[in-house]
């Protein structure tokens, strides 16, 4: 189409329209269709010479999917799942049939004059005169880049068009967002392409994605196609190599090509020179939107990507709702009113469902700078309570993940098991239960209302998503979670208010595997805390490191050099990817100054290690050796995985006699399967790793779980409850192996039929042929996810221990086992 | 919550302790004090008209060893049933070995030193080898795991069979060139059962017809097809050699259960003979 214009002083101006769209994705021609029908005269500007361009860039043969299923659409054109082709076919028939006013080829550069007298200046010069704006330019224009050296290499590129167009080639897809992805499953769809893909997540989840991309996308990782790298980033780009930070140190593989796909920004530039303001600084902040998607400045609005909501279905029900609005239907509700009021319908107090919004939006501190529509996508997926005083909303042990957050009234936290009296409060408008969301442990306490409460449950996903999707949110937990941990682990009587200004300056820091957080003989006064990973401490003897000691999470270090002020006495690293709380040096040495008792606290916990470093000082020449293999077995045992254990089968090979005893116990302890395997496993200066789960300070085979079947138990076992599908993610994710799919042998007749009438199998795990022979006709039982439970449950504990004969098996936690009370054992 | 991990702590050092040493040679000393009270009374005491089973005496000793026999045989039991509760078969293990030496004085001072061919000696006779073969486990536990755990390194008992299986298919092309003499030689050594072999090869660790060493005993080197299969045949020896040793440290650390386990089961039949007799002629 090309616009009637009339010059008017050497420039082309166009009719008044009452609406302009700009931007022809699903949201501004949903809005172009749904105009058009009303009659309401309007334009489309769109910047390219076809209708959305986003998915038109789909790349070819894509299936394009239509979620959230539960979301009834309303849009000017009909939508539904489907190849990217056949559903641009329909939308072009759709704006055709209904009589869109589409221009091709016009490009906006910027906006003048008020609501009602909008001017609308394009690349070429041409003036569109608008009652009314829509802005519906999503953010793929805008992609998140390469920050790493080497990211502006020529075989570094943020789109894939068509994945049939290389063949043999090794790439890198970097970033696990559904675009990610999708391009991946896209690049191996053929075998004969040869491509070998590898795609990389920073995260150990993949809460940004649709669960069926990941569920694809596990299967063929599965099946060999590709390889997936979770906790893995980008360090460099070389010309045919890529460097990745893996949790365990950096690793350099071949790479030829680099599909970046970390997601997109608003192009807030050009967006607030429109003069549209932002929700806050961050370069993922969304425009502050009233519940009519009107901007900042009055007259525009902002639907689609750029408003927040990436789903097409969101999309097309926002242009359908922007025209209802902009054409005077103010009491139009949004598609998701329904399901909202039926879930608000509960509540006490008989609000509407804006205004139970309104209240959560105001109250609530993580919510406040989400957008309306963050808010209502958030609230569809979490469930709202009611409690009475008194009422209990979890308790201490109980598996939970969900994160709570109080719209109304306070809480009681129960600090000691015994007295359920002693108990702190949490204010209306914080969260409760951010300790089992981010280190997967059960409640650590019982929380109850104090007085009546109204509050918020985000299920772990949501809450996952919303942190990894708002950074205003991930800021707003991560202060709370500071603190807690602060109060936590200094304790002695300290007051949020004590440690205000801790957490104001705290930082965040991510710490590769390897790298050294703390250099012997720096000047530096910081203190940190480990929220995540673990570290070991080394000394310089006589010019070779020394293994001092093994520090896991949830402990501070540097306070020595702090207190002392002297050098840092020892070396601090990263023994795997960990993650830390920099608290400035002179804020703490205020606290310590105004806390004498938080001084007293951190002078008897120095003491031990000065203790330590003295006795490794006054007997290095005595045992040099006897230090070097102490080193040394340190080391072998972080190789295995003891950085992340919290409790480990350990065998001594000195009183090892290989009878499998333990196997044998552990089988007849659950159903008849064994859960390690005894012989396997590296051995060093005899000492044994067994095949056997380690139960990781942070799970890997947790990270992924479609039931959420695997929980911590209340000793801090990492077990697999009976709602395991046997999808085998866990066992793929294990790094040591240690969990294997398994079906529920038959019953064996009992141990004294055995000895006396050599009936059944004997102790132990019964051969595969046994099974076959006896199982109940006709019965398939599945196959499902086996591992350690540290015999949760079972009276006296691991029966690995209890069975061994000769005192060989031992189950460790490494910090009790990494100390150098060991040394002065083995020294004599 | 401090003195539960303290506790935790002790326990775990406590169970960082072989079966010997276990709780701090519990039973070790209980067992001695045991013996030395017996020989005290045995030395004060006055048995008229002479000592032996049918004094008080007698039948205290004899009561309590066939006691401490029923109890030590039940550690068969206690090994294999896989029940909850708070026992740990390395204390039994350990009492198992300090008791069952007891029994050496126990059962002696019960004899009073009479003995005949009858039923009654060969009960105690069978109890010294269940004992003399026991002592004998208890030095193979204490000095063969490392050697053990040294020979096999990081591979499994598997995986050490799979290695000489995976040279015998490298044998098996390698070996097509050779002359009919030769080939038969290989054929030879593969064919041989790797750990076949009488008890004492098994246990000795010797396998003089080792077919393996006759073949590269036997195939010069003389061309280069011939000497890949040398290079072959003694990289299957040093296999073959581990694997060996490996079965003959699990036969040590195991086969004294055949006399062990057998001796016990013969024990309780001459005991019972011993006790209905001692009863019937009473």
């Amino acid at each position: 189409m090309v616009m009637p214009c009339r010059a008017v002083k050497g420039v082309w101006v166009t009719e008044r329209f009452r609406l302009a769209i700009i931007g022809s994705g699903p949201a501004g021609l949903s809005a172009a269709c749904h105009a058009a029908r009303l009659g309401l005269s309007h334009v489309l500007l769109e910047k390219s010479d076809h209708l959305s361009d986003t998915i038109f860039k789909y790349q070819k043969g894509k299936h394009v999917m239509a979620t959230p299923s539960a979301l009834v659409l309303r849009a000017g054109m009909a939508f539904d799942a489907g190849k990217r082709e056949g559903i641009l076919g329909g939308w072009d028939a759709a704006a055709a049939e209904c009589g869109v006013k589409v221009q091709y080829n016009a490009e906006v550069t910027g906006i003048d004059g008020n609501k009602d007298e909008f001017t609308i200046k394009l690349k070429n010069g041409i003036q569109v005169i608008a009652e009314r704006i829509v802005f519906a330019i999503g953010t793929q224009g805008n992609p998140n880049l390469m920050q790493c050296p080497g990211g502006d290499l020529p075989h570094v590129q943020y789109q894939l068009n068509d994945p049939a167009e290389y063949v043999d080639e090794h790439i890198t897809v970097v970033g696990a967002g559904d675009a990610g992805i999708e391009n991946a499953l896209g690049l191996v769809a053929d075998p004969a392409q040869g491509n070998k893909v590898t795609i990389i997540n920073r995260d150990d989840n993949f809460a940004r994605s649709k669960p069926a991309n990941v569920m694809l996308l596990q299967d063929a990782a599965a099946a060999g196609k590709l390889t997936i790298r979770t906790e893995t980033t980008t360090a460099e780009v070389r010309s045919d190599e890529i460097v990745f930070d893996t949790r365990d140190g950096q690793e350099t593989v071949r790479c030829d090509r680099i599909i970046a796909r970390m997601g997109a920004a608003p192009p807030r530039k050009f967006i607030e020179s429109c003069g549209i303001a932002f929700s806050g600084p961050d370069r993922e902040a969304f425009p502050v939107l009233s519940a009519q998607f009107e901007t900042s400045r009055a007259g525009i609005h902002v639907i689609g990507a750029l408003a927040g909501y990436p789903l097409i279905k969101h999309c097309m029900n926002q242009g359908f709702d922007v025209v209802e609005f902009i054409n005077g239907n103010d009491s139009l509700k949004p598609a998701d009113e329904p399901i909202l009021a039926g879930k608000f319908a509960a509540l006490p107090g008989d609000r509407s469902v804006d205004q139970w919004l309104d209240l959560f939006q105001t109250e609530i501190e993580i919510f406040r700078e989400l957008s309306a529509l963050q808010l209502r996508e958030l609230m569809l997926d979490s469930t709202v309570h009611a409690y009475a005083p008194g009422e209990v909303l979890f308790r201490r042990n109980e598996p939970g993940a969900s994160l709570f957050s109080l719209a109304e009234g306070s809480v009681l936290v129960e600090i000691d098991a015994k007295d359920a009296s002693r108990t702190v409060p949490i204010q209306q408008g914080s969260i409760v239960g951010e300790v089992g969301l981010i280190s997967g442990r059960p409640r650590g306490s019982t929380v109850r209302a104090d007085g009546p409460v109204i509050a918020v449950e985000l299920p772990r996903a949501a809450a996952l998503k919303l942190i990894a999707t708002a950074p205003t949110v991930a800021r707003a937990i991560n202060r709370i979670a500071i603190e807690r941990q602060l109060l936590q682990i200094f304790g002695s009587g300290l007051t949020p208010a004590d440690v205000a200004e801790l957490v104001d300056a705290a930082t965040l820091e991510d710490k590769r595997a390897g790298e050294v957080v703390l250099a012997e003989g720096d000047l530096g006064k910081d203190v940190y805390i480990i929220r995540r990973g673990s570290m070991v401490v080394e000394k310089a003897l006589a010019g070779r490191q020394v293994f001092l000691s093994y520090v896991p999470a949830g402990s501070y270090i540097g306070e020595m050099a702090l207190i002392d002020d002297a050098p840092r006495s020892a070396t601090v690293k990263a023994a795997i990817r960990s993650e830390v709380i920099r608290l400035p040096g002179e804020a703490f040495a205020r606290l310590l100054a105004r806390k004498p008792d938080l001084l007293k606290k951190a002078e008897g916990d120095m003491a031990a290690r000065r203790a330590l470093n003295q006795f490794i000082e006054s007997r290095k020449e005595d045992f040099s050796g006897a230090v070097d293999l102490y080193s040394e077995t340190a080391q072998f045992l972080l190789d295995n995985g003891l950085g992340e254990a919290t409790d480990v089968l350990l065998i001594d090979e000195t009183l090892c006699v290989g009878c499998d005893n333990c196997e044998k116990a552990c089988a007849d302890s659950h159903d008849g399967l064994s859960r390690l395997d005894r012989e396997a496993g590296r051995t060093y200066a005899r000492l044994h790793v067994p095949t056997s789960c380690r139960h990781c300070e942070h799970p890997h085979c947790m990270a992924d779980c479609p039931p959420n079947a695997i929980k911590r138990g209340a000793d801090g076992e990492v077990v697999i409850d009976d709602t395991c599908i046997g999808c085998g993610n866990c066992e793929r994710n294990c790094p040591y192996g240690v969990i294997r799919m398994d079906s529920k042998p038959p019953p064996k007749p009992s141990l004294l039929e055995w000895m006396f009438f050599g009936r059944g199998p004997g102790p132990g795990e019964p051969s595969k042929g046994w099974r076959k022979k006896n199982a109940a006709p006709g019965v398939e039982s599945p196959k499902k996810a086996i591992k350690c439970d540290m015999c949760s449950g079972i009276d006296g504990g691991p029966a690995c221990v209890r069975a061994c004969p000769t005192g060989a098996a031992i189950r460790v936690s490494p910090e009790q086992f990494l100390s150098v009370a060991r040394l002065a054992e083995d020294a004599g | 919550m401090a003195r539960a991990a303290d506790q935790i702590k002790a326990r775990r050092a406590a169970l960082h302790e072989g079966f010997l040493r276990h709780a701090g040679f519990r039973w070790l000393k209980a067992s001695a004090a045991l013996c030395l009270v017996l020989l005290v009374i045995y030395a004060l005491a006055d048995f008229r008209p002479r000592a032996g089973g049918s004094t008080w005496y007698g039948y205290a000793t004899g009561t309590l060893g066939a006691g401490l026999i029923l109890w030590l045989t039940a550690l068969g039991i206690r090994k294999r049933a896989m029940t909850p509760g708070a026992w740990s078969l390395k204390a039994w293990t350990s009492a198992h070995v300090y008791l069952g030496l007891s029994l050496v004085i126990v059962a002696t001072l019960h004899t009073g030193f009479r003995f005949g061919w009858n039923v009654h000696t060969l009960a105690y006779a069978l109890m010294m080898l269940v004992i003399v073969s026991g002592i004998f486990g208890v030095i193979a536990y204490a000095r063969l795991p490392t050697a053990l755990s040294a020979n096999r390194g990081d591979t499994t008992e598997p995986q050490m069979i799979e290695a000489v299986h995976a040279i015998d298919r490298q044998l098996e092309l390698a070996a097509q060139p050779l002359s009919r003499n030769q080939t038969d030689l290989v054929i030879a050594a593969m064919a041989q059962d790797p750990f076949g072999g009488s008890i004492v090869a098994r246990l000795s660790g010797h396998y003089p017809r080792c077919a393996t060493r006759t073949a590269i005993e036997e195939i010069a080197a003389a061309s280069a097809e011939a000497e890949k299969v040398e290079v072959l045949l003694i990289r299957r020896e040093a296999a073959l050699i581990r694997l060996r040793r490996h079965l003959r440290l699990r036969g040590l650390l195991e086969g004294w259960l055949w006399v062990h386990v057998p001796a016990t089961v013969a024990l309780l039949a001459a005991l019972t003979a011993h006790v209905i007799a001692e009863f019937y002629y009473w």
